[in-house]
């Protein structure tokens, strides 16, 4: 029964797409941290999506699905900031900020958040369909 | 006459079986709704099932030589994918529209429903026929 199989599908992308909101989470949580050098300042992470492709079905060229191939810092460099009286101040006074832009990542978690829904929604509806399919004929 | 039950059912469980490929396209293409340079794919529902022999029509070519190429693949239950036109381009060369597969999901999801009631009043009137509408 192949209808199974689009459960296989909505699960990787509902997986995936929590990834992307957790990377979101993690990094506005970490958007007002600092750091006393730009090698160890929190960089923002994002995921990188990739198609599963299955040739195994016979189906040509069959996907199956989404996976998350990797998870990138941003290169951004980090804002170097006058702050003397910080405790993480490096010797000449300067900390180093987040490269995180809030603005940015409010905008990936609705995106993450509608392509889960509808995840979902594609979910539900082979899940009806499938149960439909069990009941027939009686 | 001679009950044939295949020939019954065998329209409905091709109809279920290409509506169950396009839907496993489609929920392909809204699980990489955010893939970088994915190309969203879909089948053609109606040449699917004309090829499938359910509109009638179907007089296959003749193949006289051995270098001939059989035209269609009447009797095939899945069909080869094709790649949808995007209407708007992206910069991640994703050609997914989410709205278009939502609509081409509930489509098919309605096809698949009235299939299945084609298939259970048809199982019903057989089972009056056999057991006399008792």
């Amino acid at each position: 029964m192949s209808l199974s199989k689009i459960f296989d599908i909505a699960g990787s992308a509902m997986s995936a797409q929590s990834a992307r909101l957790n990377t979101t989470a993690s990094n506005l949580a970490n958007a007002n941290t600092v750091a006393s050098s730009a090698a160890t300042a929190y960089r923002s992470r994002q995921p990188v999506f990739q198609t599963v492709m299955d040739n195994s079905a016979g189906m040509d060229p069959a996907s199956a699905g989404v996976r998350v191939a990797g998870i990138v810092e941003s290169t951004t460099e980090p804002a170097r900031v006058q702050d003397p009286g910080n405790p993480l101040a490096d010797k000449d006074g300067y900390i180093y900020m987040s490269n995180v832009n809030p603005v940015e990542e409010l905008v990936n978690m609705i995106s993450a958040s509608r392509s889960y829904q509808n995840s979902v929604e594609v979910l539900n509806t082979s899940k009806d369909l499938l149960m439909r399919t069990l009941s027939l004929g009686q | 006459m001679a009950l044939d039950i295949y020939a019954q059912f065998n329209l409905h469980a091709r109809a279920l079986g290409l509506a169950n490929q396009r839907l496993e396209l489609l929920a392909d293409n809204v699980a990489n709704t955010d893939t970088p340079n994915y190309k969203a794919r879909d089948i053609d529902f109606s040449a699917a099932m004309q090829s499938a022999g359910g509109l009638g029509g179907d007089l296959p070519m003749a193949a006289t030589r051995p270098g001939h190429i059989q035209a269609g693949t009447a009797g095939a239950n899945t069909t080869t994918p094709l790649y949808r036109v995007p209407e708007q381009p992206s910069l991640d060369g994703n050609t997914v529209d989410s709205q278009k597969e939502n609509a081409a999901i509930a489509e098919t999801a309605v096809r698949y429903q009235a299939t299945l009631t084609f298939l259970s009043s048809r199982i019903r009137g057989m089972r009056d026929a056999f057991t006399g509408g008792r």
